[in-house]
């Protein structure tokens, strides 16, 4: 009755193109924009109802950066059918190389830091890309576990990558933008949140666009048979390394805002180990394979789940901290199988059929 | 001959006897992919939840303890009793074939016909819930296993080829892993006489070669499923045993199943002898590298070489030294 298109006529091409053709999900958009954008960074600015680190660093800045995160494993896994376990290592290939660029060109704006971390990343990632061509499938998934343990022992081992200090640590300088400071110990809660809030909107935009456009389909077409996708004309080689480069260069991004913005300093084997990879594949699978929203949403359940449990266990009924965090796997574990059972596609199929039914409502057939 | 040709030798023979270890989790993964093309993640974790149940049993230890003293106040510890180690590892046994029914019942039977990769994502998600479950049965701090197999090295052997070189004290090899290997020779012995020499064992080949067909001529996918997953538990029993035996019960076990992928990959995902040959040439590279390459880069390889071992090799051989062919069609 009232999301619908009927009536939302298109009278130019740029109009039937845009990125929310259907009138209430571009008003939806322009609300949730106008929260993010303004009434959340209001919020944290004057502290309102106290803890505004509290929410920032626990559930914000967590949020945007696994959501920046998972968009890339999306298209790698979701569109291109290619899987993944290596994500954790491109994390921490994008963290290492924001750290170099910052130590190296102090003047440099963290915004191309960010951005030629992402580019860095995403270099490593075709190179670790390349094997795809030969093997598929699970043979794939283990290799890429080479990169990941292979790049942690890297960093882990050559002083190079953290500039010979003592602890083995890096941790981030301070950079400003326009004056505001994003990095370091002292950078206000809303003003890391919106550097993250921005690129997160640019790079969904960016990857919703890449996906519905010729290089989105070709993904697509070698991830629903690839070998038929080469007799069509789909190069493989070029379809396959992009893929692994965006999807790198938004993990990579991920990376260096997670150690630079949101945590500050970082141990490699700790931040980026291999656990990371599969919370990432979890934030996907529940999200929704396939699914720019369904990636932004993943990463929302999988980084508020924990925090709501433990605010529940720890909080609430008094227990102890690893008693809520053994009983933090088990929901983990049985949700994941819960959601593969019921909806393979994950909550972005949910949405999906409650918009169906939504146009149909109050008066189905 | 120099004391360095002879510490090449130990350094061969104890990375055959690590490979050996490998290829008792890879076997499990073996087993049920051929049976139900299920690429089963959790083997890892089984192997542990196999180890911490059994010493769970032994020393008598009342289950979900610390989540009843948490939620009633109590106290409970340990119900006071020993079990003698054989009747903890039958009971044990019993654990896992339980366990198996019921991912057959809960879990595969609501997966059937699905694509791999999501069978694939739900054994991820049943090892996260078996770490957390077994974390809460039995508590999470390292429990000493103790079945009653000879540790420590090798006196007798030790003594018997010390001074065979200049500067040679004699081969240093750990009695586990020479049980380790027996057992593994053993085991492996046993599932290929099984498997081809019984009716149930022909059933199983039967369901991996093809399950519609197998299906038709009257068997019973679930009782294989039910089958195969028990016999992947008592596998994982096995190599429960014999790492914690080694390193003690501890998480880090479940990690030993990331080692074993690359075991599969070099030796093919269905092929058993595969699985010990592959564990073999794993052992023996890593530890060979370690030992000539390592010093000069940082050490620690192992960490990684068996992945990029592994990746080599398959950008020539993409199935595998002993996997069946993979054959595609449009």
């Amino acid at each position: 009755m009232f999301y619908r298109e009927a009536g939302d006529y298109k009278k130019t091409y740029a109009e039937d193109t845009q990125t929310f053709p259907i009138k209430l999900d571009r008003m939806g958009y322009y609300a949730i924009l106008a929260i993010a954008l303004i009434v959340i960074p209001v919020m944290l600015a004057n502290d309102v109802g106290g803890g505004a680190n509290y929410w920032a660093n626990a559930i914000l800045l967590p949020f945007l950066i696994w959501a920046i995160a998972s968009i890339g494993l999306n298209v790698l896994v979701g569109y291109c059918g290619q899987l993944s376990l290596g994500s954790g290592g491109f994390m921490a290939v994008g963290a290492y190389a924001s750290y170099k660029l910052m130590t190296s060109f102090p003047d440099l704006n963290i915004v191309f830091v960010v951005i030629l971390s992402g580019i860095v990343t995403a270099l490593v990632g075709i190179m670790f890309g390349l094997p795809s061509l030969r093997i598929k499938g699970f043979y794939l998934a283990v290799a890429t576990l080479a990169a990941q343990f292979f790049l942690v022992w890297m960093f882990n081992k050559v002083p190079w990558f953290y500039n010979y200090s003592a602890s083995g640590q890096i941790s981030s300088p301070t950079r400003t933008i326009f004056g505001f400071e994003v990095t370091g110990a002292t950078a206000t809660p809303e003003a890391r949140y919106l550097f993250c809030l921005a690129l997160l909107i640019a790079l969904a935009w960016v990857a919703h666009n890449l996906t519905r456009g010729r290089i989105g389909r070709s993904w697509m077409a070698i991830r629903d048979m690839d070998i038929a996708a080469e007799i069509i004309g789909v190069a493989p080689l070029r379809t396959k390394l992009s893929a692994f480069g965006v999807s790198s260069f938004f993990v990579g991004i991920a990376g260096a805002l997670f150690f630079s913005v949101y945590l500050g300093a970082v141990e490699v084997g700790e931040a980026f180990g291999i656990q990371k990879s599969f919370l990432l594949l979890f934030m996907i699978i529940i999200g929704g394979l396939g699914s720019i929203f369904g990636s932004i949403i993943g990463a929302a359940f999988m980084v508020l789940m924990p925090v709501l449990l433990k605010n529940i266990m720890v909080g609430q009924l008094g227990w102890a901290t690893d008693i809520a965090a053994h009983f933090e796997f088990v929901i983990v574990g049985a949700l994941i199988i819960i959601f593969l059972i019921l909806e393979p596609h994950g909550i972005a199929q949910l949405w999906r059929l409650l918009k169906e039914k939504l146009r149909l409502w109050p008066f189905p057939h | 001959m120099p004391a360095t040709f002879f510490y090449t030798i130990e350094v061969i023979a104890n990375g055959l006897m690590t490979g050996v270890m490998y290829s008792l989790v890879a076997l499990g993964f073996v087993l049920i992919f051929k049976a139900s093309g299920v690429f089963n993640y959790a083997q890892g974790v089984m192997a542990l939840f196999a180890a911490l149940t059994l010493v769970g049993i032994q020393t008598g230890q009342v289950p979900f303890a610390h989540l009843i003293n948490t939620i009633f106040g109590t106290h409970y510890d340990k119900f006071g009793w020993q079990v003698p180690t054989l009747v903890a590892i039958l009971l044990a046994l019993g654990v896992m074939i339980l366990f198996a029914y019921l991912v057959e019942r809960l879990i595969l039977k609501h997966l059937v016909n699905q694509d791999p990769i999501i069978l694939f994502m739900a054994t991820i998600g049943l090892a996260y819930f078996m770490e957390g479950f077994g974390d809460l049965m039995w508590g999470s701090d390292i429990k000493k296993l103790d079945v009653g197999l000879p540790q420590g090295g090798n006196l007798w052997l030790e003594g018997a080829t010390a001074g065979w070189a200049e500067g040679f004290y004699g081969f240093y090899l750990d009695n586990l892993d020479m049980w380790a290997t027996a057992i593994a020779v053993v085991l492996v012995a046993s599932l290929m006489f099984f498997s081809n020499y019984t009716k149930t064992g022909r059933a199983l080949r039967a369901v991996a070669d093809d399950n519609q067909a197998a299906l038709s001529v009257g068997i019973s996918l679930r009782t294989i499923w039910v089958i195969v997953w028990s016999l992947a538990g008592f596998v994982a029993l096995v190599a429960g045993i014999m790492w914690g035996a080694k390193s003690g019960v501890q998480f880090s076990l479940s990690l030993i199943a990331l080692k074993a992928l690359p075991v599969l990959m070099l030796g093919g995902f269905t092929s058993i002898p595969g699985a010990i040959v592959g564990g073999m040439i794993i052992g023996v590279g890593e530890k060979l590298f370690e030992f000539s390459v390592g010093p000069y880069i940082g050490g620690a390889t192992e960490n990684w070489f068996a992945y990029v071992l592994a990746l080599l090799f398959l950008v020539f051989r993409p199935q595998g030294l002993f996997g069946e062919k993979i054959i595609e069609r449009v």
